[in-house]
C-alpha cells in the first residue's frame, strides 16, 4: 500500500475532500459508516474470503515473466518510509519460531540461506492497483516448513515481523510453490527496505500479504491476524 | 398516424432489476472513484466528496488509510448485487423476447438518421417504441456492464484468471478498461436520466410498470 506517498500534502488535501464531503453531499449525516451498514459490509468482506478462497487454485501458478519485465528500482511500499525501515544486522538477527512446529530452534542468516534456493521473476499486485515485477530468489515456504517439523495440516502459518507488521496466510497458499522466503531482490541481497534478511514472496496475494522483515513464523489452526486485515482490507486477498 | 394511446409497460423483474441495477451502479461507480484515486491512472482524481467507503478523516486518522479499505469493501459488495441484478435483467430480456422485439432490428442506416434528427430536437418521443438511438444506448450500457464484469474479475483475480487481463492487454490494460467502461457507462447514465426528465411518464412505467400517452405529446 502505498501509504508513504500519502502522508503528506495528498493527507492534507484529503482531509479538505473529506469535510467539503460530509458538508455538501451527506448534509452532516453519515450513511456510509452507521452500524447496519458497517455489519452488512464486514459480513460481504467474509463472504468474499471465502469465494476467493474456494477460487484459489493451489496447484496454479502465478505467472512469471522476462527480464527485462522487471522494474528497477522495485517499488518501496510501507506506510513509512524507507528510512525508517528497521536494519536488521545478519550478526544477531534471530528467526524465530513457534506454534505447531516440531523444532523452534532460532535459524541465523547463515542457516536460512544455506537452503536450496530458486529464482522467480513475478509480479506483485497492490490492492491500490499498482503492479511491479521483481527477480525473487529464495526458498519456497514450503521447503522451510518441512525442515521445522510444521504441522502442514493446520490451518494457517503467521508471520510477525519487526516493524511491527503482522501478517497470515493459509495453509494452501503457504504450501504453493512460488510462496519463497526471498533473500535476493535483482540478484541482490535482499536490500533493508524490501525486507533483510528476507520478505515473504506470495505472488497469489496482494501485496500487502508479502510480509518483511520476518522475526517469527508460526503455525497455527487460529487465523492469524493481518496488519491491513485489521484496517479493513480482506484477510484471503488472492489474486 | 394512429389516434390509440401509446402505452409502455414493464413487466416487474424488468424494473426490479432495473433499480437493483442503478443502485448497484452508483455504489460500484462511487466506490470505484476512491479505489481509483489511491493510484490515478490519469493525471486527475475524483474530489472525495463524491466517492463512497465511509468516513476518510476516520480512516486516515485510525489506520493510515485513505478510505480505500471501505471503498473497497463497498466494490466488493456492490458487485454481487450488480451480478445478479444484471442477469436477472439480461436473463429476462433474452428469454421472453423483450429485447429481440424492442432492441432489434437496428442498424446503422436507422441509427444515422435518428441521431440526426434528435441532434435538430425532431425525432418524435412515442412512449412504448425505441428509436434507433435509444436501441444503440441501450445495447452499449449493457455491453458496457459486461465489459466492467469481465475486466473486473481479471483485476480482482489476476493470477486464477490470467489469460482473461491478457485479453485486455496485461493487469493495467484491464484496469484502463475498466475505467473506459465506466465512463461509457456514467455518459449513458447522464444522457438517460436527462431524457426521463424531458419524458417523465417513463419513469412512471419504469416504478407502475405502465404508463400511457397521447400519441406525439412529447417531443425529444
Amino acid at each position: 500500500m502505498s501509504m508513504n506517498s500519502l502522508i503528506t500534502p495528498r493527507r492534507k488535501l484529503l482531509r479538505a475532500g473529506f469535510s467539503v464531503g460530509t458538508l455538501g453531499l451527506l448534509g452532516g449525516c453519515n450513511l456510509t459508516d452507521n452500524d447496519p451498514v458497517q455489519t452488512v459490509l464486514k459480513a460481504m468482506s467474509r463472504w468474499n474470503d471465502r469465494v476467493a478462497a474456494a477460487i484459489f487454485d493451489p496447484n496454479k501458478l502465478a505467472p512469471e515473466f522476462s527480464e527485462a519485465e522487471a522494474a528497477h528500482p522495485f517499488r518501496y511500499n510501507a506506510w513509512y518510509g524507507p528510512e525508517l525501515a528497521p536494519k536488521l544486522s545478519a550478526s544477531d538477527y534471530k528467526l524465530s519460531i513457534a506454534g505447531l512446529a516440531e523444532n523452534k530452534k532460532p535459524w541465523t542468516v547463515e542457516d536460512l540461506t544455506a537452503m536450496p534456493q530458486v529464482t522467480q521473476i513475478t509480479r506483485h499486485v497492490c490492492v491500490e492497483g499498482w503492479s511491479d515485477i521483481g527477480k525473487w530468489t529464495g526458498t519456497p515456504l514450503r521447503e522451510f516448513l518441512k525442515r521445522i517439523g510444521a504441522d502442514t495440516t493446520a490451518k494457517y502459518v503467521g508471520f510477525e515481523c519487526a516493524d511491527g507488521y503482522y501478517e497470515g496466510l493459509d495453509m494452501p497458499t503457504a504450501m504453493h510453490p512460488q510462496t519463497l522466503m526471498a533473500f535476493k531482490l535483482a540478484g541482490q541481497t535482499i536490500p533493508t527496505q524490501h525486507g533483510y534478511p528476507f520478505k515473504l514472496r506470495v505472488p497469489t496475494k496482494l501485496g500487502f500479504k508479502n510480509p518483511k522483515f520476518i522475526t517469527t513464523i508460526f503455525v497455527t489452526n487460529q487465523e492469524p491476524r493481518g496488519f491491513w486485515t485489521d484496517r479493513g482490507y480482506n484477510w484471503f486477498s488472492g489474486t | 398516424m394512429s389516434s390509440e394511446l401509446e402505452v409502455q409497460q414493464h413487466a416487474l423483474p424488468v424494473r426490479l432489476s432495473h433499480w437493483l441495477m442503478a443502485f448497484a451502479m452508483i455504489i460500484m461507480i462511487g466506490s470505484g472513484w476512491r479505489i481509483y484515486d489511491s493510484v490515478p491512472i490519469f493525471p486527475f482524481t475524483f474530489p472525495y466528496a463524491i466517492t463512497i467507503g465511509g468516513d476518510v478523516g476516520i480512516a486516515l486518522a485510525r489506520n493510515n488509510d485513505p478510505g480505500v479499505a471501505g471503498a473497497i469493501a463497498w466494490h466488493f459488495a456492490g458487485m454481487w448485487l450488480l451480478l445478479i441484478s444484471y442477469l436477472v435483467f439480461v436473463g429476462w430480456g433474452l428469454v421472453t423476447g423483450h429485447f429481440r422485439r424492442d432492441f432489434f432490428p437496428v442498424g446503422p442506416r436507422s441509427f444515422i438518421a435518428d441521431f440526426i434528427a434528435a441532434a435538430t430536437f425532431k425525432l418524435a418521443h412515442k412512449l412504448g417504441e425505441y428509436n434507433a438511438v435509444q436501441k444503440v444506448a441501450y445495447l452499449v450500457a449493457l455491453s458496457a456492464v459486461a465489459l466492467m464484469l469481465i475486466s473486473g474479475i481479471a483485476i480482482w483475480k489476476p493470477v486464477q484468471t490470467y489469460p482473461l487481463e491478457v485479453l485486455f492487454g496485461g493487469f493495467q490494460g484491464a484496469r484502463l478498461v475498466h475505467f473506459l467502461g465506466m465512463s461509457v457507462i456514467v455518459g449513458f447514465m447522464v444522457i438517460h436520466v436527462s431524457l426521463v426528465v424531458l419524458v417523465p411518464k417513463t419513469l412512471v412505467a419504469m416504478i407502475l410498470g405502465r404508463a400511457t400517452a397521447k400519441p406525439h405529446a412529447e417531443k425529444v
